[in-house]
């Protein structure tokens, strides 16, 4: 039997195991909503396209299933261009579909037409233009392959309105395989040999484990490496949670707002491993500076990213399950019980820390509450600036997929439709969102979306009234020349209250764990406004393209 | 330093775009490119030249692989391979002299006079970069008025 392309594509959809779809409707996009209407699929009404390809990555994060999003032609299709962008740099398999004008208008500067395809090709893995409808199941096939596999990313599919009307056999392929595309997912075995031989002989070595230790689903295998080995683990903000904190041998995130021991394991280590991980600036600081002493031995399934930044001695091209588990099969523990110990001085030396206060809430203790009542077993989204940092320095994660953070773009105003979208994902879980005052009025007309669907986020802002990191920033090197980074804010209480939210405003710290525990026991979703010590700072901090050497503050 | 590299592409409209896409995002320098069918009409084939030091040429080499419609980069560097490069010449010859000065370089470096206008001549030239680049500095006191090249091609031998 025919069916028309909009029918193809919702059974296609069907055929991939999606569940849920991210979208909004329009002009270009009609005959797709139609076929939507009554399918046993179930579609989330977003209040911007933009947290559509938000939702549909934190939905990823989250259960580890590819997530989909739907927008129309034109403004539709570019409003998801900040999200196909941040699930690309942070290697997260989406897929985005985007309605278009009919073929024959195409070029001709029609009403909403956008060159999508061409817009976001630097910005995706792959991306389609379907101009024929007898391609189109092929091209979903092919999208989600190319999606999950290898180093994951977005792909985007734009299908013209008069394909989503025209009619077609309907033929789901089984398999599908490309000529041009063969990821590795097998290590070289001789490299793996000679990473364990490294490991064996080093006196001072180090893990640094990143985002792709949870893509790959490898957090077993690296505790085990680490466990078998002895040798301390230190994460990238992606890798948090790949690494249970509460293990003796973690050290933390490394880095520009790292903890001192990581950073001054990296610069003291004489092999660092390299796991799933893209040695990215605000990781490496000064790139001459980085790990000077050194074998530098790196894991990754993308051979872009290899010897990219830094010189690589021992590479090994694979996925990072499967070259752990051969790994652990042949490694042997070195000597390193004085590395240890002075891992360990340096621990007990250089905690992280903050001055807490009687009277004004301080934003770590915060993000310490939070961690402290869920256990550290809640998902966590976070926006990007301060909130980011905190809650990568004071939540204690244990578990991979609970932490969801625009690492690489670094963009405000993901966190909280990415909560949304996690919490979609993963019902029973508690989902917090931690936010700043600035992000958060970035994407918070999703309250509605939210409210509607009943999906109970919990939104923490941490409100200080500034736009801190860039205050911060000011502050230490521009002469506290606060420029355009103080905010007059709306009443988060009211506005959550309006959209139909639970509001809860804390100002006292002895409120902060109350108002938490009064948000998650609420069935709705809930936005906690804590106004927090206004010129807080994240320390430490390594000045930008400055040596890790160079960290400023944060001691006792 | 000067590289060549050679892809075998899918034959597929937006491929190159792909290709000029990456080499702009990722500040890689091209000096020439020429795109035509190979013996599979699926396949085309890209000669590009780059200018980039070795570690460039690496990640060069590594992410016109990692788009997903290159199925093979082949690094012609060092590789015995055998390049050409075709260029039209548009040389002023209002002189008379001159003309036959200019007939005679072209009959030494086998160029062909393709066309002959009253002032102008237009000449076809074959050869490597090197070849073409010498006569084209000899041509150049007379007077060139239009010049197009191909960028190069090239094949390994073996």
């Amino acid at each position: 039997m025919k069916k028309n392309g909009a029918q193809i594509l919702i059974e296609s959809l069907i055929k991939e195991g999606v569940d849920v779809i991210f979208g909004y409707p329009g002009g270009a996009s009609l005959p797709i909503y139609d076929a939507l209407y009554g399918a046993p699929l179930k579609h989330i009404l977003v209040r911007h396209e933009q947290g559509a390809a938000h939702m549909a990555d934190g939905y990823y994060r989250a259960t580890g299933k590819t997530g989909v999003c739907l927008a129309t032609s034109g403004p539709g299709a570019t409003n998801l261009v900040t999200g196909i962008a941040t699930a690309y740099m942070d290697s997260i398999p989406i897929i985005a579909i985007t309605g278009q004008v009919a073929t024959p208008l195409i070029g001709n500067d029609a009403f909403q037409e956008a060159d999508i395809t061409g817009i976001t090709r630097p910005i995706t893995k792959h991306n389609y233009l379907v101009k024929d409808v007898k391609d189109l199941a092929y091209t979903i096939k092919e999208a989600f392959y190319i999606a999950s596999s290898g180093r994951p990313g977005p792909v985007l599919v734009d299908i013209p309105k008069d394909v989503q009307m025209a009619a077609a056999e309907f033929h789901y392929p089984e398999k599908i395989s490309l000529r041009s595309y063969n990821p590795t997912y097998t290590g070289h075995q001789g490299q793996i040999k000679k990473l364990a031989e490294a490991i064996q002989k080093a006196e001072h070595p180090l893990i640094y484990a990143g985002g792709g230790v949870i893509i790959s689903n490898a957090a077993d295998e690296l505790k085990e490496l680490a466990e078998k080995t002895g040798i301390p683990v230190t994460t990238t903000l992606l890798g948090l949670g790949g690494f249970p904190e509460t293990s003796p041998l973690s050290l933390g995130m490394l880095g520009m707002h790292g903890t001192r021991y990581a950073n001054y394991a990296v610069i003291e280590c004489d092999l660092l491993i390299g796991i799933g991980a893209r040695f990215d600036d605000r990781v490496t600081g000064k790139i001459s500076h980085f790990a000077p002493k050194a074998t530098i031995a790196h894991i990754d399934i993308d051979p872009t990213s290899i010897s990219k930044s830094v010189q690589v001695h021992i590479p090994i091209v694979g996925d990072v399950k499967n070259v752990l588990k051969e790994l652990n099969k042949i490694v042997k523990k070195g000597n390193i019980s004085g590395w240890v110990e002075k891992i360990e001085k340096w621990k007990k030396e250089y905690p992280l820390t903050y001055k807490q206060d009687k009277k004004i809430i301080k934003p770590q203790f915060v993000i310490e509450e939070i961690s402290r009542i869920t256990k550290g077993k809640a998902i966590i989204a976070t926006e990007v600036g301060q909130n980011q940092m905190w809650t990568a320095q004071f939540y204690k994660f244990t578990k991979p997929r609970t932490l969801l953070s625009s690492g690489g773009l670094g963009t405000m105003g993901y966190g909280f439709p990415a909560a949304i979208g996690a919490k979609v994902g993963c019902p029973d879980m508690t989902v917090f969102d931690i936010a700043g005052d600035g992000s958060f009025q970035m994407n918070l007309q999703q309250l509605a979306t939210a409210v509607q669907y009943k999906i109970a986020v919990k939104v923490a802002v941490l409100n200080n009234g500034f736009l801190g990191l860039v205050r911060q920033w000011q502050e230490l090197f521009f002469e506290k020349r606060y420029s355009e980074s103080r905010m007059m804010n709306p009443d988060f209480v009211k506005i959550a209250e309006a959209y139909g939210a639970l509001g809860v405003n804390v100002t006292k710290p002895e409120e902060v764990a109350p108002a938490i525990e009064k948000a998650i026991k609420s069935p709705l979703p809930a936005v906690i406004d804590f106004h927090v010590a206004p010129e807080e700072n994240v320390f430490p901090i390594v000045p930008a393209g400055s040596p890790l050497s160079e960290m400023m503050g944060g001691l006792a | 330093m000067k590289h060549t590299i050679c892809c075998l592409v899918e034959n597929k409209f937006g491929v190159l775009a792909r290709i000029s896409t990456l080499f702009s995002a990722r500040g890689f320098n091209i000096d020439s490119l020429a795109v035509g069918e190979t013996e599979d009409p699926s396949i085309s084939r890209m000669t590009i030249v780059v200018n980039v030091d070795e570690k460039m040429l690496e990640q060069v080499i590594k992410q016109l692989h990692k788009l997903i419609d290159i199925i093979k980069v082949i690094d012609l560097t060092g590789a015995d391979s055998v390049e050409r490069e075709l260029a039209l010449v548009k040389v002023n010859t209002a002189d008379a002299a001159a003309k036959s000065e200019i007939m005679q370089i072209a009959e030494i470096f086998r160029a062909k006079v393709v066309d002959v206008a009253p002032k102008t001549l237009i000449m076809e030239i074959t050869g490597d970069a090197k070849k073409v680049q010498t006569l084209l500095d000899l041509l150049r006191p007379f007077g060139i008025k239009e010049l197009a090249r191909t960028g190069k091609i090239a094949m390994q031998r073996r």
